[in-house]
């Protein structure tokens, strides 16, 4: 059984723009390796190397939760993308919307995608961007984040929400447990069993 | 009321229910890649787990692989590490690995079908999120993150909660000179990028059926693309046609019995859908992208969009491609001059979309300061390409004829753009700095369009050079 996440606490970095893809998260060269461990020296490198990226940004530094608008993570089903965003200190996110392959490689590490509209995500990040110190509350429980005078209603998929609050986000461990079932079900697949005559 | 071949498919590999709405779904066919595999092997080793079912998972190197002919050990250090890795892996766990030098090796998406491991009623994973491309024979394919690709190499099964499902009907037949890849960049510039998300998404009408299963695989493959990470299309008699006599398909009377199994998977005439979204296959013309996502294109007969021709909401990046881009809004695209001619990748590397592109090709030459490749999808590809003569239309005209592997759709081997080169590129996503260059730039177009392009040294309506 993994850790539970139910509460994520921590200053925030707001990207702007949609459709943030996992090649600018982490360039496909940098998945020449057969470890995670390097990642984080090289998140958003292409898109910083113009300079005024947010990660540079020293009145971030520390950040632990990215906040971004609408399908975020779209692309690649590369778990490099989380991974480099994890190592470089992201700990949570909140957005308009997650694209899917990347939402669930978020959760498999442990890391919250919680969604809001789009009004709230700009006010958001407008919060933050005029003032870095901002505290925000990720409450998984409750499902808000709160910062500041403002507590806002966010939303997660009710089955990952379930994977992370109860500590079942490590979905091997879960899959394992089943044991002969697997066994009976690929009996009842006739392609198991090279469409032999019963 | 009928069911959708997704439900079918999705109830008939259900293990059990897991809290929360998702369900333990068995995994037929395992794929296995080496870039997105390694961490996945180390996890078990780090737990003392082997492989639950290694006679249903088949390894292929296909992302780091030169494309010239350089033989192990590569000169790039790291891609080296990469396939002694994943050899290490098949042989410590017992898995086929189809080497570079295999005869059945080439892009993972293109061998599986073509050696019949992809079969319609199946339910398939890959870390990989083109797996889609398996759809097009019935299957319900998943690209999964390295986590995911752990969790089926130690129980043959993912947590997962449904989709939903929305029918995308193309009516009507395509006009000459439109292939599969324009239908699927239409689909995707009418439905959005993130259109998809939480659907699958099921191809139908009569554009589709009458489509060859290398063209169904184009529009499969690109439903990502569109936020769908699942999309397919019912198996019928070219399905059926498609596989007879493949090597791991089911041989004699056992093939009959399969037939009869994946018929019965089809989605049945009364199934309810989710959504239905309707196309008329007339009025897709040959599509060209302008921007940094696959939704941003335009018909080849069409202009560079106005930002001021979007919603409000879209604006900034609209004006964000096209600065990146360096395109003016309102010039015809046809006419945006290229550098680089790129025709291959899961996409479009297959024999047909070779055959279309040496039709244009035949007996004209690359444009001068155009610098053109041709990577075929797989081993089998190129020795049937060479076997027609593809290889000396390609050569004569100027293009460099390579070896098999994913080459610059994403470029992790050493063929890449430099600087900011334009690349007309018959691959799937045209994101910044997809091409292997911080700054290059990708315009998606079919591997027809893609040869025209270099041909002429711009784009170019290819209808205009098909005889």
């Amino acid at each position: 059984m993994a850790s539970q996440v139910t509460i994520v606490r921590g200053r925030a970095v707001p990207l702007r723009g949609a459709a943030i893809d996992t090649d600018r998260i982490i360039p496909a060269r940098y998945l020449r390796t057969v470890t995670f461990a390097e990642l984080g020296a090289h998140v958003f490198e292409d898109d910083r190397a113009s300079g005024g990226h947010p990660f540079d940004d020293p009145r971030y530094r520390g950040a632990s939760v990215l906040v971004v608008n609408a399908n975020f993570g779209c692309g690649s089903s590369r778990e490099h993308a989380p991974q480099a965003l994890m190592r470089w200190g992201i700990r949570a996110f909140v957005g308009e919307s997650f694209a899917e392959i990347f939402f669930g490689n978020c959760v498999a590490n442990g890391l919250p995608c919680v969604t809001a509209d789009a009004a709230r995500i700009d006010e958001l990040q407008a919060a933050i961007e005029s003032e870095p110190q901002l505290q925000l509350t990720i409450d998984l429980r409750q499902m808000t984040v709160a910062y500041g005078q403002r507590c806002i209603q966010v939303s997660m998929p009710s089955g990952a929400r379930e994977q992370l609050v109860s500590g079942g986000w490590d979905s091997l461990g879960q899959l394992l447990e089943a044991g002969p079932q697997v066994a009976a079900t690929a009996a009842r697949l006739p392609y198991m069993r090279q469409f032999a005559a019963v | 009321m009928g069911k959708t071949l997704f439900e079918k498919v999705w109830e008939a590999h259900t293990v059990r229910r897991l809290p929360g709405g998702q369900v333990q779904l068995f995994i037929g066919l395992h794929l296995v890649h080496e870039v997105t595999s390694p961490q996945a092997f180390q996890m078990l080793r780090d737990r003392g787990l082997g492989v639950r079912f290694p006679e249903r998972t088949f390894a292929t190197v296909d992302h780091i692989v030169p494309t010239d002919g350089t033989r192990r050990p590569y000169p790039d250090s790291l891609a080296e590490q990469m396939a002694a890795a994943i050899e290490r892996n098949a042989r410590d766990f017992g898995v086929t690995l189809f080497t570079a030098d295999d005869p059945r090796q080439g892009i993972v998406h293109v061998t599986g079908p073509e050696l019949g491991l992809t079969q319609p009623g199946m339910t398939i994973a890959c870390g990989d999120s083109h797996t889609a491309t398996h759809g097009a024979l019935g299957a319900v394919a998943f690209g999964i993150g390295t986590s995911q690709v752990r969790d089926v190499l130690a129980t043959q099964c993912l947590a997962m909660a449904p989709l939903k499902v929305r029918r995308i009907v193309v009516d009507g037949a395509l006009r000459p000179g439109v292939y599969a890849k324009d239908v699927i960049l239409h689909v995707i510039e009418r439905l959005g990028v993130n259109g998809g998300v939480g659907f699958a998404y099921e191809y139908g009408g009569a554009a589709i059926a009458a489509m060859s299963l290398e063209e169904r695989m184009t529009v499969c493959n690109m439903s990502i693309e569109g936020g769908a990470r699942v999309g397919y299309v019912n198996p019928d008699a070219a399905t059926y046609a498609y596989l007879r006599g493949r090597p791991y398909a089911p041989q004699g009377a056992a093939f009959e019995r399969a037939v009869t199994w994946w018929t019965s998977m089809a989605s049945d005439a009364d199934a309810a859908y989710d959504d239905t979204v309707r196309f008329a296959a007339e009025t897709i013309p040959p599509t060209v992208t302008w921007g940094i996502n696959p939704a941003q294109s335009v018909g080849v007969d069409g202009r560079i969009p106005s930002v001021e021709s979007f919603p409000a909401a879209q604006q900034a990046g609209v004006r964000e491609a096209l600065e990146y881009m360096g395109l003016t809004p309102g010039a015809p695209v046809a006419g945006v001059r290229i550098d680089v001619a790129f025709i291959g990748s899961c996409t479009n590397g297959r024999l047909a979309d070779l055959r279309e592109a040496a039709r244009v090709v035949r007996g004209r030459r690359v444009a001068p300061g155009v610098r053109a490749l041709v990577v075929p999808g797989s081993q089998q590809v190129r020795a049937a390409a060479e076997a027609e003569g593809l290889h000396e239309i390609f050569r004569e005209a100027g293009f460099e004829w390579r070896h098999p592997g994913c080459s610059m759709c994403l470029a992790m081997n050493p063929d890449r753009l430099t600087g900011r080169q334009v690349c007309a590129s018959s691959s799937n996503r045209n994101f910044k700095g997809r091409q292997g260059s911080p700054t290059g730039r990708t315009l998606l177009m079919s591997p027809a369009m893609v040869a025209a392009a270099a041909v002429t040294g711009a784009v170019t309506d290819v209808r205009s050079m098909l005889g």
